[in-house]
């Protein structure tokens, strides 16, 4: 068996532009270079009507009307246009404003934002398992809620949360509901005719798109409002300023037809990768899976490998690009915050590697993967003095270890 | 994270891996850092009549700086005197291993577990 190191199993980082994407973008950063905003000439209407193609694409893949779809430059700005624009427009109306504990940091920082410009801010626990329960969520608006944020799917678990339900209890309470989709395109089903969803945004590098593009939807019926936070020309009806990038923005509307026509068939394919790794890897002693099975995306999943440490761990399987719950946070040395978040010990929380499976991944590759982990565990816990102690019967959360 | 080829070699090829009889009194065990911090270090040495370590074994949980960083001190102690194996210092280790900034506490944990070994040998004795 060949299998080409190293192999790519983190896609949900980022994914590769399909080549089919990156074939219709190259055209309009050579040929038709038109500023889609010039209206006195062809190369601006030719820029334009690709703009408006890839925005009706878009608009396709999760049901709702193209008018309502707003280009940003990524998740994160249209995170930040969602939260930040929606709170201070509506900041007349109340300050507190809930998210939860496992959000991505491109919701949970502009929320510390707001909190220093003077809102309130409760930040839900979730269950163990990675769901918010309605009525944990429900017992946490106040009279002066004005703005919730939950994402669809969580970036390093995959749990799915009940967006349907979180979205009908805002509406009750005239509460705008955002809801971060970044993770959960092209992988679970979207329809904003029947979501109550206000915002929700997107991103293209995480459904074989480029980076660097993304959209932001705003609901027009009933009309959410928002504050821009990008000044300028005026573009997208004054939410956002900025030339559009036109290339960009065909391949993100590529990259969405494509989703939406291969979704099904792909994510049958995936499943079954992703249940063969998890077959592979469960006869390991003390492995945790992090996040429900169940109400999960089929591309990811999360373990923990107990007394094995995630960085030296990532380092014994370079032949695999995976991510640690340990290293998540880029140079930072602390344990993931999404699993603590779900009551996992630190040391569970360190121990842990992300697999994200995608369109590019083969049987082979994942039957590869699986081998390397059970050889570089093997050979960890013969260097760990932790998987010595718990082989004694010693239990090592009752152990006093000197704080360094 | 770039791995200086030193830090690789002791990751890839660990010296001095194992565990030595802890009831021995001719074995001194450190064990030092915590799970919740992501190392944990547990160093033995076993010394001779005559004060000179004969022996060291280690098991580390933590990143690959900090395998390698004890992997280093065990090669380094054999045939040390306690006295001499009391002058090694965590600036030694980083150098050695060319520990980026961040890593430094690797080292750092290192030093800890010679001198808790040694303490611990030192109470057993005197026991």
């Amino acid at each position: 068996m060949t299998v080409k190191t190293p192999i790519y199993l983190d896609y949900s980082a980022t994914t590769p532009v399909d080549k089919r994407v990156a074939e219709v973008m190259i055209p309009y950063l050579t040929e038709m270079y038109g500023n889609p905003a010039s209206r006195s000439h062809s190369f601006g209407w030719e820029a334009d009507d690709a703009v408006e193609n890839a925005r009706e694409q878009v608009a396709a893949l999760v049901n709702c009307d193209p008018k309502e779809i707003v280009w940003t430059s990524g998740a994160t700005e249209s995170d930040n246009l969602a939260i930040k624009g929606a709170a201070n427009f509506y900041s007349g109306k109340g300050k507190h404003i809930i998210t939860v504990q496992t959000e991505h940091k491109a919701v949970m920082d502009p929320f510390r934002e707001l909190e220093r410009q003077g809102f309130e801010a409760t930040y839900l626990e979730p269950e163990t398992n990675g769901l918010v329960t309605l009525e944990k969520f429900k017992a946490a608006i106040r009279p002066d809620t004005i703005l919730a944020s939950v994402m669809l799917v969580n970036n390093e678990i995959g749990v799915i949360q009940d967006i349907s339900g979180i979205g009908a209890i805002c509406r009750e309470h005239g509460i705008i509901f955002h809801v971060d989709a970044a993770q959960a395109t092209g992988k679970v089903e979207i329809d904003l005719e029947k979501l109550p969803v206000d915002l929700m945004s997107f991103s293209a590098h995480k459904t074989y798109g480029p980076k660097g593009i993304g959209a932001l939807y705003v609901r027009r019926k009933p009309r959410v409002r928002l504050e821009a936070q990008m000044h300028g020309g005026g573009h997208e009806r004054g939410m956002r300023s900025g030339t559009l990038a036109t290339h960009q923005i065909v391949g993100m509307g590529e990259a969405f037809r494509i989703a939406k026509e291969e979704m099904e068939l792909e994510n049958a394919r995936i499943r079954r990768l992703r249940d063969r790794l998890l077959a592979g890897l469960k006869d390991i002693e003390e492995v945790y899976v992090n996040g429900d099975l169940k109400q999960r995306v089929p591309h990811n999943l999360n373990i923990s490998f107990n007394y094995v440490e995630g960085e030296s761990l990532i380092m014994a399987v370079k032949d695999i690009a995976v991510s640690s719950g340990s290293a998540c946070t880029s140079a930072s040395l602390e344990p993931s915050y999404v699993l603590r978040a779900l009551g996992r010990s630190d040391e569970l929380a360190h121990s842990s590697i992300r697999f994200s499976i995608g369109r590019y991944t083969t049987e082979e590759e994942i039957d590869y993967t699986i081998a390397l982990m059970k050889s570089k565990i093997t050979k960890l816990r013969e260097l760990s003095p932790l998987w010595e102690m718990y082989k004694e019967g010693i239990d090592i959360s009752k152990v006093e270890w000197a704080a360094h | 994270m770039a791995y200086s080829d030193k830090v690789l070699d002791h990751y890839e090829n660990p010296r001095n891996v194992g565990s030595l009889d802890k009831a021995d009194t001719h074995v001194g065990t450190g064990m030092v850092g915590a799970p919740a911090c992501g190392d944990v270090m547990k160093l033995q040495i076993r010394v001779n009549d005559d004060g000179v370590i004969e022996d060291a074994k280690f098991k580390t949980y933590g990143c690959g700086s900090a395998i390698a960083s004890s992997s280093l001190v065990t090669e380094w102690l054999k045939g040390k005197s306690l006295d001499q194996a009391m002058t090694i210092k965590n600036s030694d280790i980083a150098e050695e291993l060319a520990l980026p900034p961040v890593k430094i506490h690797c080292s750092v944990l290192a030093e800890d577990a010679i001198k808790a070994a040694i303490a611990d040998l030192k109470q057993k004795q005197a026991a």
